[in-house]
């Protein structure tokens, strides 16, 4: 080896160290280590939200539903899906350098000045919460096996892939759409598979026959609250740097909730004189969602408009939905899809360099990126539903894929996880057989 | 004059109301309640306690109908709470020596032949 090569491959050395690794900001580690929490605490939060709007004998395997997704897809994501999400790669998917967390460690590196194993970390838990979101379409029937093996799945094939897409420098990222904390990788992808499943699933045995109520709403209105606490570091955290783009993604993560809750309440006081709990929840949800694509590349004034504007599709949405034999349960695809593509589309009307967007939107004279941010969310939309389809129809070749009949209508908490939400424990006889063979097991006296 | 108690399913509650509106019996009390009907128990296990449940929620309809009510009333609980399983539940018909309705204070036949409701909103099918 020449002295020559050496001197390059130092050099080279040395420009990695300038541009890709930033030396460790303890303040940028700070706020995504906080924002990895707040992140994570959405997806029990959204349990809660979910769980308030079944019916009280399903509550229980709808939280678990949600709650499993943070054993599930935190595994899957660690093990592979980082690493095909994040890793250099083709356009279209990264390579298994990352696999089994292979080079991920405290280095800094073109994430940010923090901890590559943060950075992995904190990307966890957008996939855990996006995979979770799904269950909303298929609650009160799906089996739960079959259940983990979908949300495993579509974490590798349908999640990582469209995060390599929009941030690990795929197609998207290179045509020039922007989608700030995954407004299109979260939300539409979930959108979109939440309608494939309920169809595929099929709808619940009694929908449209009976009226199926939440059971809880005071749930439905503490999940809420949690999830917009952790939306900070959603899109907050989506910043990667305590610095002012985080700053603005927090300001506008207050704001264009408020605004879609207002109007949210407004429609509803015009179409039946009541402004609902229920409602309000929902609104601020789809205000979340819909910011999220937006949060740290508009104006705060722009994210009051957004957040208003967003409340009017989901409703009629919504209002539509439940008219048709679409049993999307929880209502996912008014949510997170319709709020999702609103978002995504606002996000190209209103984007502005002055407040951090690295593309001016429509209103700085730029029609173009609307135009990539349609071909964005058209492709994720499209491929997440037909990956989806195909993942469901394959599962079910082995596991199939929901209770019927009688189990449907016993409720899946007792059937699926034999326990009982709301158990006063009159008339229930302890198993001693059970007991005494565990005691002598464990070598104690019975 | 009979009083019919009915002893079914919670998860059929829905099926019974909604036969019982179209056999156009109105008036009637529904509480929740424990039972037994020799189902077999499910188990549940709560960190390390195992149980067997040995009392099921069940849902206890009492209502009171003048004669020509009786078997339409019947008929429709039966063929709407039905599961084919055990634990579906039993219907009473008891005799019932005077019955007074407190808004007006009309008595027997008169107090459990339902007025004409106005108010009453349709359902969808």
């Amino acid at each position: 080896m020449s002295a020559g090569i050496g001197l390059i491959a130092t050099a080279d050395f040395v420009m990695n160290l300038l541009v890709q690794a930033p030396e460790l900001n303890p303040a940028d580690t700070v706020w995504v280590l906080v924002s990895t929490a707040l992140v994570l605490l959405m997806t029990p939060a959204l349990g809660f939200f979910y769980g308030g709007l079944v019916r009280s004998k399903n509550v229980l395997n709808t939280m678990m539903m949600s709650v499993a997704s943070i054993a599930i897809v935190g595994l899957t994501w660690s093990l592979l899906g980082y690493s095909l999400a994040f890793s250099p790669g083709s356009d279209f998917i990264g390579s298994l350098d990352h696999a089994l967390l292979r080079g991920v460690g405290t280095e800094t590196g073109r994430w940010g000045a923090f901890p590559h194993v943060l950075y992995m970390a904190y990307q966890g838990t957008f996939a855990i919460i996006a995979a979770a979101l799904i269950s909303g379409a298929v609650v009160e029937r799906m089996r739960f096996g079959a259940y983990l093996a979908f949300i495993a799945l579509w974490s590798l094939v349908v999640y990582a892939p469209v995060a390599h897409w929009v941030w690990g420098n795929g197609w998207i990222a290179q045509l020039g759409a922007i989608d700030f904390a995954g407004g299109t990788v979260v939300h539409i992808t979930a959108g979109l598979a939440a309608v494939v499943s309920a169809i595929v699933v099929g709808r619940r045995g009694d929908y449209g026959r009976h009226a199926v109520l939440p059971h809880n709403v005071p749930y439905v209105l503490l999940g809420a609250a949690l999830l917009w606490f952790g939306w900070f570091g959603f899109n907050g955290g989506s910043a990667l740097a305590a610095n002012a783009t985080a700053a603005v993604a927090v300001v506008n993560t207050l704001l264009a909730p408020a605004a879609s809750v207002l109007i949210w309440l407004f429609l509803d006081l015009r179409r039946t004189g009541k402004a609902t709990a229920v409602g309000v929840a929902t609104a601020a949800v789809v205000g979340l969602v819909a910011v999220t694509p937006a949060a740290g590349f508009i104006a705060p004034l722009h994210a009051i408009v957004l957040g208003g504007i967003a409340a009017v599709p989901s409703y009629f949405a919504l209002q539509i939905r439940s008219r048709t034999r679409l049993d999307d349960s929880l209502d996912v695809f008014a949510a997170h899809g319709v709020g999702g593509i609103v978002g995504a589309l606002l996000t190209g009307v209103f984007a502005s360099t002055a407040w951090g967007s690295p593309h001016a939107g429509l209103i700085g004279g730029n029609a173009a990126l609307l135009l990539r941010q349609t071909i964005a969310l058209l492709a994720a939309g499209a491929y997440s539903a037909l990956a989806t389809y195909v993942l469901l129809k394959l599962i079910n070749l082995v596991l199939p894929l929901r209770r019927t009949g009688d189990q449907e209508r016993q409720g899946l908490d007792v059937i699926q996880h034999g326990e009982e939400a709301y158990s006063h424990g009159d008339g229930a006889l302890l198993v001693m057989e059970d007991r005494r063979k565990r005691g002598r097991a464990a070598g104690g006296e019975s | 004059m009979k009083l019919i108690v009915a002893i079914i399913r919670p998860d059929k509650l829905s099926d019974v109301l909604e036969a019982l509106f179209r056999a156009e019996v109105r008036g009637l009390t529904v509480s929740r309640v424990q039972g037994h009907g020799g189902e077999l128990e499910p188990v549940q296990t709560y960190r390390g306690t195992t149980v067997k449940m040995e009392l099921q929620e069940k849902v206890r309809l009492e209502i009171g109908v003048s004669e020509p009510f009786v078997q339409p009333t019947v008929q429709a609980i039966l063929r709407s709470a039905a599961t084919g399983s055990v634990g579906d539940g039993k219907i009473f018909v008891l005799s019932v020596d005077s019955v007074y309705r407190i808004r007006t204070g009309e008595a027997n036949e008169a107090a459990v032949t339902p007025l004409p409701n106005p108010e009453a909103i349709e359902v969808a099918d």
